[in-house]
């Protein structure tokens, strides 16, 4: 007898807490006290690169512009953290759970637990594999094929009109990381039109400042005739304007440089002229979240693929741009 | 004839003669040097410009593995050196202050290791690993995680500057491996060295200070791979300290190891190890020459060393003889 009574003590709590809830929603922050704001449980990857510092910023500022109360966890790099952060935000009863998923696979279970919670989930930055789409609201990121089919499509432009053979040579990321294979797949895609585009050589610089020297030095004694270099991301591309420069060549000038990302370094370089042309990668997502946890708070509709608004940058944008640039 | 090819540095010298050559098919002006701005320039100066660091760090691994030892921290004081010089630098200190400072803190790292292994007695693959994996989370403190970037001429000469038209990273390389040499083979450290390598025990009953010798030789690898560190952050003038040194110890090792040194400890060879540097980077460097495929990379570079290691290998020698032998004798 004792028992059923508690659980029906239990049931009415449960109901009250879920009509507060309602009336939270239905006021919209005016007469609920502070009890409508939006909570989003947010699992950040760790803070690994300055990119990944950027993105972290940008969500944690958005959040405080847009009246959202954030619970913001660091995974350290590691999936149990944020397992574990994700199971906390469902205890908590958050509104919204947001990550950045440090690995592709192994969410299912935690993400079903989310899914029984009734607690929409959304994933920044990176996707998760696996096949039932239902785990998860929305993805929100960058598409790196677009990002190298726009830097094909700008090389496309500039060569218009001429039939000399164009000689590349391409600095890729780590073998294997989504970036690299897509930034490569996407570049390819665009250039195979036109037979003039001829990729002469293509190795690893690993993302790295000092690879991307590496490799440029040795591309420069090998190749004999290079007209475009493509690296995959700002750094490898920076190295390599060192390796130019040390050879004697105008980096921009003699050689055309394309890379993606847009970090301040990058833009710097870009305004001095030593790139020619950014497709920018952008970590600066936040007021999109923000946007698409309200909506999907709210139970409308959204699309399973979000797009971070990106653009691209040619030396006078630079110019404009870079004294705001933060990251 | 035979002399030389009984030395025990002809394999590895013959395996880089054909590496160098083998970059000849796609690339018939490889071995052209020439003067471009007041310095030299061709692959062949790239090669040895960037086995600078590599030679440095071995140099000093030699050392530690002579006294039966390891360190697997010199990638991380690597990061921790050029991190420490460019956030000084970017503080507005002068170049020679930030790079005594790093130097200093290098030499602390090493005494750290020495400490931890000669008078705590931790074994030294444990007690190095303890700094490599915290010597990155130091580098990402210093640097706030952030890659810091750097515009100091004075600096850059360090890893990406001539002097007398020859790369200067070479040159203090060079130094390093002559300070080396002459302290172990022009005095009795070398002797006193591989004597507590061969047998601690035996070496310290004999009079030997055992404990001061290898305390001495983690400090001498700190250093170098400080040095090492100056020459990669200055090479691009910005620490990463993710990426700098890297998985440079396991290169190391495997250049001490084509020199001919045995990690058991005792023998020792700075020329061997020296040359195997500079083997490990010209397979780098050979392996985009030749335009291998970013996917196999890995591989060609891994047949290359098993190749090595199979021709360095005497019992592998003889094997092989004898067969051949046995066959050329079967018929008659």
């Amino acid at each position: 007898m004792g028992k059923r009574s508690l659980a029906a003590l239990a049931a009415t709590l449960i109901t009250a807490a879920s009509l507060a809830g309602c009336a939270g929603d239905d006021a919209g922050g005016g007469s609920g006290g502070g009890d409508g704001k939006l909570v989003l449980g947010f699992s950040q990857v760790g803070a690994e690169s300055g990119w990944r510092t950027a993105n972290t910023k940008s969500i944690q500022d958005s959040a405080a512009a847009s009246g959202v109360d954030l619970k913001f966890v660091d995974a350290q790099g590691k999936q149990e953290n944020q397992i574990k952060a994700i199971r906390s935000f469902i205890t908590q009863r958050v509104d919204v759970i947001a990550f950045s998923p440090v690995v592709e696979s192994g969410w299912d279970t935690v993400l079903k637990e989310a899914k029984d919670a009734d607690i929409p989930v959304i994933l920044t930055d990176r996707a998760i594999d696996s096949p039932d789409t239902s785990l998860y609201k929305t993805f929100i990121g960058s598409d790196f094929v677009l990002e190298g089919k726009k830097a094909g499509e700008w090389l496309v432009k500039e060569y218009e009109g001429r039939n000399d053979p164009v000689n590349i040579v391409e600095l890729q990321g780590t073998p294997g990381a989504a970036p690299a294979n897509d930034r490569k797949a996407g570049f390819a895609d665009v250039i195979k039109a036109d037979p003039k585009f001829k990729v002469v050589a293509s190795q690893t610089g690993q993302f790295t400042r000092t690879d991307g020297k590496q490799v440029m030095e040795t591309f420069l004694k090998s190749q004999p005739k290079i007209d475009v270099l493509y690296a995959h991301n700002d750094d490898m591309g920076l190295g390599a304007i060192e390796a130019i420069e040390a050879a004697g060549k105008k980096p921009g000038t003699d050689i055309k440089i394309i890379t993606v990302d847009a970090v301040k370094d990058g833009m710097t370089a870009l305004s001095q002229g030593k790139i020619n042309y950014i497709v920018e990668c952008s970590p600066l997502l936040g007021p999109q979240l923000m946007d698409l946890a309200k909506k999907v708070n709210d139970g409308e509709q959204v699309e399973q693929r979000v797009l971070t608004e990106e653009t691209t940058f040619t030396p006078e944008q630079a110019k404009q741009v870079l004294p705001e640039r933060k990251y | 004839m035979r002399t030389v090819v009984r030395h025990r540095l002809f394999w590895p010298a013959a395996v880089l003669v054909v590496l160098l050559l083998s970059n000849l098919i796609s690339s018939p002006g490889f071995f052209s040097v020439t003067l471009q701005d007041g310095h030299l320039y061709g692959s062949v100066v790239d090669i040895l410009r960037r086995a600078a660091p590599l030679i440095l760090v071995a140099v000093g691994m030699t050392l530690v593995i002579a006294t039966g030892g390891i360190d697997l921290s010199v990638g991380s004081v690597m990061a921790i050196s050029g991190a420490l010089a460019c956030v000084r630098i970017a503080d507005g200190a002068g170049w020679a202050v930030a790079v005594l400072a790093a130097l200093a803190l290098s030499l602390i790292l090493g005494l750290w290791n020495g400490v931890l292994v000669s008078v705590i007695g931790i074994q030294p693959i444990i007690a190095t690993l303890i700094l490599m994996v915290a010597g990155r989370g130091i580098a990402q403190l210093i640097t706030g995680g952030q890659i810091i970037n750097v515009t100091d001429d004075a600096y850059r000469v360090i890893g990406a500057g001539y002097a007398l038209a020859i790369p200067v990273s070479v040159l203090i390389a060079a130094a390093m491996v002559a300070v080396a040499v002459v302290l172990t083979r022009r005095t009795a450290l070398g002797l006193l060295l591989q004597a507590v390598g061969g047998n601690p025990v035996a070496s310290r009953l004999a009079g030997v200070h055992a404990r001061r010798l290898t305390l001495l030789v983690y400090v001498f690898a700190g250093l170098c791979a400080g040095i090492a560190g100056l020459i990669y952050s200055s090479n691009v003038s910005s620490a990463d300290s993710n990426a700098a040194g890297n998985l440079i110890e396991l290169d190391a090792i495997l250049a001490v190891v084509i020199g001919g040194t045995a990690l058991t400890g005792g023998h020792f060879s700075l020329a061997g190890t020296t040359l195997g540097a500079v083997l490990i980077e010209a397979l780098n460097v050979t392996t985009v020459t030749l335009g291998i495929p970013v996917e196999t990379t890995l591989l060609f570079k891994a047949v290359v060393v098993v190749v090595l290691c199979l021709v360095q290998s005497a019992t592998f020698r003889t094997l092989v003889l004898r067969r051949r032998k046995n066959a050329i004798g079967a018929p008659a």
